[in-house]
């Protein structure tokens, strides 16, 4: 297992660095003068110098990307040209927004399609399966930002029940903080939630049309041993996957459902840093995000050994 | 004598667990019906539309649909029904590129990869691990840092961020078809491995790429219509259904209107791509039925 686990991290912290290399390459290639980007073409050569040498644009790219991924691994990216601050601790900043809107979303779909998959796949054959695949087809369709739109439509302007917009701390008030997060957490879990149906479906199909499921059957294991035994049981290794997978999508996700609701999360910070040319904090951001996904892959690797030992021995 | 209409009926239950009969093959109709239509639009946008679709008429600012404006108004006061219809234009050409780009370059890299085996393949899986760090959504914020947010760079992160699951479908419909024994005849024959590749090892490849070709049109349709919602996708000045979403979000309490048709039509095609992969799943790979 120690090997599996090696050879798994190894193989995540390679995909980072060549992430890392991928981030800093695509802003070395800004086919302009960065300084003159930022300061504008009326500002002045000694200003411009002053900027280049402030973003160490007057060194070799390798020892600058060095000098940056030594600064990350350190939890240094750099400061921000526009916000003059950290990159860390804004990004810190922002993640109590990001974090809480993700992890609520991945929630919300987990819980409500783990069993709605699992109903389908065991009500094959009657008009319950094909209600709800078609249902999470029709909701897999749905972008997550419209879904949005339509929630503060009703929710909040019509029926005045939950906020439009905007983010209480949940220091300041927990109750306003929780539903300042409700309707994104429902809009960005909702969509996430019709993709996780189909797949947990097929997932449980595909075990339960296995021989040890009907080996279980003929000796006489009733339908709730079958199914939490046997068929979810050897389902979870796909079923991790989609976990992992949506915790993906939904951390990609927020970056728009943050511009719907008007959050101050990642999402909106990195919009911000693509108008004002902000390249260190972007560099932060997008490396985050990059991380975070190759991270989570890493993660589901680590459990699929855990779930099922013919993994960890290949 | 009554063995045909019995023969006659089995050929028929057989075809349609393949998934070649009538019975199962509503998701290809309907998603074929779905995509029909919003071609038909898109192509009808380019000879005929109600109104201009760019002109401002601030005697009719958010109207409901009306006999003079079949889907309402928005807040300038165009028409929206117009605006839909060259937004599909838009829609339809930055999904058939970029993912045309993801197909091509996606499918020649798992092709190679999974044909070569070795240090190349292992290279190249790397490589693709690597994009699947980078959806689409995260290659537009790095490539509207560097050039600038725009349709271009849209359509290029859509395609870039598709270009691993079509190298991962090729690759492994390669190594499954590389082992066969008609390969190995080939090559007893003398033939030169890429005529190999191309002649006899791709063609058995083509049918999982179509259909993830029709899934990946879906995806693409949703990023563009996010990446357009976000300001990183098609300019402000063009009708996109993701721009034109933007713009309604300040008018959501005055009329939902222009928020609700651009929202349907995404639906609408999003839901047509999604079907049509599906049916067309369920007609090249039986065992999906």
């Amino acid at each position: 297992m120690l090997a599996f686990l090696v050879r798994r991290f190894l193989t995540a912290v390679l995909s980072v660095l060549l992430a890392s290399v991928v981030v800093f390459g695509a802003l070395l290639a800004v086919p302009v003068d960065p300084a003159t980007v930022i300061l504008g073409m009326n500002a002045s050569p000694a200003a411009r110098e002053a900027l280049r040498t402030q973003l160490g644009l007057d060194r070799p790219p390798v020892e600058r990307y060095v000098s940056w991924l030594g600064g990350v691994m350190r939890g240094d990216m750099g400061e921000s040209l526009n916000y003059q601050r950290p990159v860390a601790g804004l990004i810190g900043e922002r993640l109590r927004v990001s974090v809480p809107l993700a992890v609520g979303a991945a929630l919300v779909a987990c819980l409500l399609a783990l069993p709605l998959g699992i109903f389908a796949a065991l009500r094959r054959g009657t008009v319950w399966d094909p209600l709800v695949t078609s249902l999470s087809q029709l909701g897999a369709a749905i972008p997550s930002f419209w879904l949005g739109l339509i929630f503060i439509l009703y929710f909040a302007v019509e029926l005045r029940w939950l906020p439009a917009s905007g983010f209480v701390p949940l220091g300041e008030d927990p109750v306003r903080w929780a539903r300042s997060l409700v309707l994104p957490v429902l809009a960005l879990g909702l969509g996430q939630a019709a993709v996780m149906t189909r797949m947990t479906r097929a997932a449980m199909l595909e075990v339960l049309s296995q021989d040890f499921v009907r080996t279980a059957r003929a000796k006489g294991v009733g339908q709730r041993g079958v199914v939490l035994k046997h068929a979810l049981r050897n389902a979870m290794v796909t079923i991790v996957t989609i976990l992992g997978i949506s915790l993906s999508n939904v951390f990609i996700g927020s970056i728009v459902i943050e511009q719907v609701f008007a959050l101050p999360g990642l999402g909106r910070l990195a919009l911000t840093a693509i108008g004002t040319r902000d390249f260190p904090l972007l560099q932060g951001e997008i490396l985050l995000y990059a991380a975070t996904i190759v991270g989570l892959g890493f993660l589901v690797d680590v459990s699929y050994g855990l779930l099922d030992p013919r993994i960890r021995y290949e | 004598m009554s063995d045909a209409p019995a023969t006659a009926r089995s050929r028929r239950t057989a075809a349609r667990a393949r998934g070649r009969g009538p019975g199962r093959r509503y998701n290809l109709w309907l998603g074929g019906l779905l995509i029909g239509t919003i071609v038909a639009g898109a192509l009808l946008g380019f000879v005929w539309s109600p109104h201009p679709p760019n002109t401002m008429d601030f005697t009719a600012q958010l109207q409901p649909p009306s006999a003079e404006h079949w889907l309402g108004t928005d807040h300038f006061g165009r028409d929206l029904f117009s605006r839909l219809l060259v937004g599909a234009r838009g829609t339809l050409y930055v999904g058939f590129i970029a993912v045309g780009i993801a197909l091509v370059a996606g499918t020649a890299l798992g092709a190679v990869a999974g044909f070569a085996g070795g240090l190349l393949d292992e290279a190249v899986m790397r490589l693709v691990d690597v994009l699947y760090a980078f959806p689409a959504i995260l290659m537009a914020l790095l490539l509207a840092a560097v050039y600038q947010p725009g349709t271009l760079t849209a359509m290029a992160a859509i395609g870039i961020a598709t270009v691993p699951i079509f190298a991962r479908i090729a690759r492994s419909s390669v190594l499954s078809i590389k082992e066969r024994e008609y390969v190995e005849a080939g090559r007893a024959l003398g033939l030169g491995e890429g005529r190999i590749l191309w002649r006899h090892v791709m063609p058995g490849a083509v049918g999982p790429l179509v259909v993830q070709a029709s899934l990946s049109l879906a995806v693409a349709v949703l990023a563009e219509a996010a990446l357009s919602f976000l300001g990183l996708g098609t300019p402000p000045d063009v009708p996109s259904w993701g721009n034109m979403l933007r713009e309604a979000q300040g008018f959501l309490a005055m009329s939902p209107y222009p928020a609700f048709v651009p929202g349907l039509a995404i639906v609408w095609t999003v839901l047509g791509w999604s079907l049509l992969g599906d049916g067309l799943r369920d007609l090249l790979d039986p065992r999906t039925v």
